[in-house]
C-alpha cells in the first residue's frame, strides 16, 4: 500500500509537468509560431506529427530493449512493459498515420500518397498490429509473451530495412512533398517543445498503462489463489 | 549404450516447478530413479504427469528448479540428455507419408546410430514389422504404429525411456503385445518411467510406484505392490475406482 | 560441423520424400500461385501493355502461394506431434530451423521454376531474363529466413491461417516490394546495374534475418 501510495505521487507530478508542457507547447504552436509560408496554417501539424512520429518510434525501440530483457529473464515485468509501450505505439502510429494525411490532403487534394514517411509508417503500424495479435492469440500467457517478444525484436530490426526499400523505392519516384528550406528559430523551439511534451505524455501513458497491466495481474493472481484455496 | 551405469541415480530433480501463466502443471516435484529401476506412475488427467516427462525429456523448460538425467544437468546438457533418452508418447511421432524403414532412418540420422542399416533390420525385427517394413506408417493399425513408436524410441539405444501412457487407444491385444514388447527390450538394464492409467500393467511391470495428483506426488512406494493393495491405495489418494 | 550439416539434410531429406510421396504441397501451391495469376488478371484489358503490372502479378501470386507453402509447412509437423519428435533429437534448435528453412526454399524454387515460364506466356512478356533468376532466389531466402520463424509461431496459436500472413506480410515487405520493383524493371529490358541497389536490399533482408531467426527459433517452439 505504500508504495501505491508513493507511486501515485512522482506519477502525479509527471502527469503535472507533461499537462504544463503540453498547454505550453499548444501555445507556442498555434500562437507563437508565425505561419509558414508555402503551406500556409496546415502545417502547424507538422508540429503534431514529428513528436507524435519520434515517440511511435521510440515506443518501438523500448519494446524491442524488453523483449530481449523478457526473453533472458522470463520476468513478466519486462513482458508487460513491452506489451504497454506497444499499445500506445499502436495508438501514437495511428495518429502519424492520420496527422500525415491530413498534412497531404491540402497540399496534393487526395487522402494518402505513397510517399515513403506514410508507407513506411503504414508497415510499423502492422508490425505492431502483428506484436498485439499475436499475444492475444497465443494459447496460454507465457507462450504469448515469448511470440510477442520474438516480434517485438524481429520487427524492430525490420524497420530499417523497411525504410531502406522504401527510401530507395521512392528515390526512383521522387515524393511530391518537399520541405523549402529550413527551420528558423522558432520553429524551432516550438518543436522541441512539442517533442519533450508529446515524450512525457508517452512515458505518463506508459507508466500509467504499464502499473494498470500490473494491478490486474496482481488481482488475477490472487483470484487463482483464493480459488484453489476452495 | 545398454551397459548399467551403477553409479549416482539416472534421474534426479529437486522442486522441480512448472507454470504456465497462471497455472501450476508442476508444484515442486522430487523425484530420485537408480539405474536399472521401472516407476510407474499413476494419477488422474491433469495431474502433470505428461508435463513431468516432457521437462525430464527437456522439450519443456521448468520454471524452476534442477533435475539431472543419465548424469547431465537438464539445463546445461540438454543435448546428451535427449541423446541418452527415448520416448514413447500417446502421440506416435512418425511421419504418416514414410515407411517405417524411412522413419527409422531419418531418427536414426539425428541421433547418429551407428551402422543405422543392421540397427533398423533387426528392430524391425523386435517390434514384429518386418513383413511392412517399406510400407507407409499411414497403412498401419494404431497397435502397428505404437510398435514403430517404440522401435523409434530404442533406435540409438537408450539407457533411460520415459512412456507417455504407450498403451492409449491400444486395444488388449495389442496392449499385451505392447507390455511383451517392453519387456523383452529391456533385459533389465534399462531405467523406465511409464505413466498410466492401466493400474495392471503399473502393477505387473514397476518395480517401483507413484501416485501424482495436482501437480504434486501424493504417494511413493519403493517396492513393487499386488494390484489389490495398489487399487486401495489409488483410491485412497484420488478417490477414483480404477 | 559435419554431423550438424548432416543432421540438417537429414530434415530436407525428410521433407522432400514426404512431399515427393503425396505431392501435396507442391500441387496445391502451383495451383494456387496460377489461380491469382489469373484472377488479378481480369484486371487488365486484352491487349493492353502488361509490363509494368506484370511484376506485381507475378510477386502477389509468389507471396500468396509463399504463405500458404509456410504455414503447410510446420502444420505438418504439429498434427502428429512430429514437432516433439523433432525437439527430442540431440540437436541445436537451430539445425531444425535450417532444415525446416531449406525445405521451403527447395519447394518455392521448384514452384517458381514452373510459374515463371507459365506467367512469361501467360502475361505475355518477351522472355526469361536471367537476373529473374537471382531476384527469384534472394527473396525466396528472404521469405523461408522470416517465413519459417513465423509458421512455427503460427501454428500454436489460434486462428492459425490468418496469423501467418499477418505476421508475415509487413516484415517481408522490404522483400517483396524489391523483388518487384527489380522484376518489373528487368522485363522491360533493365541490366544489372538498374537492379542493384534492390538485390542489396534484398540480400540485407537475408543477412539480418537468416543470421537472427536461428537464435530465438528455440524460443518459438519450446513450451
Amino acid at each position: 500500500m505504500q508504495a501505491l501510495k508513493q507511486n501515485t505521487r512522482s506519477v502525479n507530478g509527471l502527469l503535472g509537468l507533461t499537462f504544463a508542457l503540453m498547454i505550453a507547447a499548444q501555445f507556442l504552436i498555434f500562437v507563437y509560431v508565425p505561419t509558414e509560408r508555402t503551406m500556409g496554417v496546415v502545417q502547424r501539424i507538422f508540429y503534431f506529427h514529428v513528436p507524435l512520429a519520434w515517440n511511435a518510434f521510440l515506443a518501438f525501440a523500448i519494446v524491442f530493449v524488453c523483449s530481449i530483457l523478457y526473453l533472458r529473464s522470463r520476468d513478466m515485468k519486462w513482458d508487460r512493459l513491452a506489451r504497454s509501450s506497444a499499445e500506445i505505439g499502436l495508438l501514437f502510429t495511428t495518429l502519424v498515420l492520420i496527422t500525415g494525411t491530413i498534412w497531404d490532403k491540402p497540399a496534393w487534394g487526395v487522402w494518402w500518397t505513397w510517399d515513403p514517411r506514410l508507407t513506411a509508417t503504414l508497415i510499423l503500424w502492422f508490425i505492431y498490429l502483428a506484436y498485439l495479435f499475436v499475444s492475444a492469440y497465443a494459447t496460454e500467457e507465457s507462450q504469448g509473451a515469448r511470440y510477442a517478444a520474438v516480434i517485438g525484436i524481429i520487427g524492430f530490426l525490420d524497420v530499417p530495412i523497411v525504410a531502406l526499400a522504401i527510401v530507395l523505392w521512392q528515390t526512383q519516384h521522387p515524393s511530391p512533398l518537399i520541405f523549402e528550406g529550413g527551420l528558423t528559430g522558432s520553429m524551432l523551439l516550438t518543436l522541441m517543445v512539442s517533442i519533450v511534451a508529446f515524450t512525457l505524455l508517452y512515458l505518463s501513458l506508459l507508466i500509467l498503462r504499464n502499473s494498470l497491466r500490473r494491478d490486474t495481474d496482481e488481482i488475477k493472481k490472487l483470484k487463482q489463489y483464493m480459488d484453489e484455496r476452495n | 549404450m545398454t551397459t548399467a551405469q551403477t553409479d549416482g541415480y539416472a534421474i534426479e530433480a529437486k522442486r522441480l516447478i512448472k507454470r504456465y501463466g497462471e497455472h501450476y502443471a508442476l508444484r515442486g516435484i522430487d523425484l530420485s530413479v537408480k539405474w536399472g529401476d521401472f516407476l510407474a506412475i499413476f494419477g488422474p488427467n491433469g495431474a502433470g504427469k505428461t508435463t513431468l516427462l516432457k521437462v525430464l525429456a527437456t522439450i519443456v523448460k521448468p520454471s524452476s528448479g534442477d533435475a539431472s538425467v543419465a548424469g547431465f544437468d537438464l539445463r546445461e546438457d540438454a543435448v546428451k540428455v535427449r541423446q541418452r533418452i527415448g520416448v514413447v508418447s500417446h502421440q506416435t511421432l512418425l511421419y504418416d507419408d514414410l515407411s517405417a524403414y524411412e522413419n527409422l532412418r531419418f531418427y536414426g540420422k539425428m541421433y547418429e546410430v551407428p551402422d543405422l542399416k543392421d540397427r533398423i533390420n533387426r528392430l524391425i525385427a523386435q517390434v514384429g514389422l518386418e513383413s511392412r517394413m517399406h510400407d507407409p506408417v499411414r497403412t498401419f493399425s494404431r497397435g502397428m504404429q505404437q510398435r514403430l513408436a517404440i522401435a523409434r524410441a530404442l533406435i540409438h539405444d537408450p539407457p533411460i525411456l520415459l512412456l507417455d501412457e504407450p498403451g492409449t487407444g491400444l486395444d488388449q491385444h495389442a496392449s499385451a503385445m505392447l507390455a511383451n514388447i517392453i519387456i523383452s527390450t529391456l533385459t533389465g538394464q534399462r531405467t523406465i518411467i511409464m505413466t498410466t492409467h492401466s493400474l495392471e500393467q503399473g502393477a505387473a511391470l514397476g518395480n517401483r510406484i507413484m501416485i501424482m495428483a495436482n501437480g504434486k506426488i501424493t504417494y511413493e512406494e519403493s517396492k513393487q505392490l499386488d494390484i489389490s493393495s495398489l487399487r486401495e491405495v489409488y483410491y485412497q489418494h484420488t478417490g477414483v475406482k480404477n | 560441423m559435419r554431423s550438424a550439416a548432416g543432421k540438417t539434410l537429414a530434415i530436407v531429406w525428410k521433407d522432400i520424400t514426404s512431399e515427393m510421396r503425396t505431392k501435396e504441397i507442391a500441387t496445391s501451391l502451383i495451383a494456387f500461385a496460377l489461380l491469382v495469376i489469373v484472377v488479378v488478371s481480369f484486371t487488365l484489358e486484352p491487349g493492353e501493355n502488361t509490363s509494368p503490372i506484370a511484376a506485381g502479378i507475378l510477386w502477389v501470386a509468389f507471396t500468396f502461394a509463399g504463405v500458404l507453402g509456410l504455414s503447410r509447412s510446420f502444420a505438418t509437423e504439429k498434427d502428429k506431434g512430429c514437432l516433439q519428435g523433432l525437439m527430442l533429437c540431440p540437436v541445436d534448435r537451430s539445425i531444425l530451423y535450417l532444415g525446416k528453412m531449406l525445405s521451403i526454399v527447395v519447394f518455392m524454387i521448384v514452384v517458381e521454376i514452373i510459374i515463371i515460364p507459365i506467367f512469361i506466356v501467360l502475361l505475355d512478356q518477351s522472355g526469361f531474363p536471367p537476373q529473374l533468376a537471382v531476384i527469384a532466389l534472394l527473396a525466396t531466402i528472404g521469405f523461408a529466413a522470416v517465413g519459417t520463424l513465423f509458421s512455427a509461431m503460427a501454428v500454436n496459436t489460434r486462428a492459425r491461417e490468418v496469423m501467418m500472413p499477418l505476421l508475415f506480410l509487413p516484415v517481408a515487405s522490404p522483400v517483396i516490394i524489391a523483388a518487384i520493383k527489380s522484376t518489373a524493371l528487368v522485363l522491360s529490358g533493365g541490366s544489372w546495374g538498374d537492379i542493384a541497389s534492390w538485390l542489396g536490399v534484398m540480400a540485407a533482408f537475408d543477412a539480418i534475418f537468416l543470421a537472427v531467426s536461428p537464435l530465438v527459433f528455440e524460443f518459438v517452439i519450446e513450451e
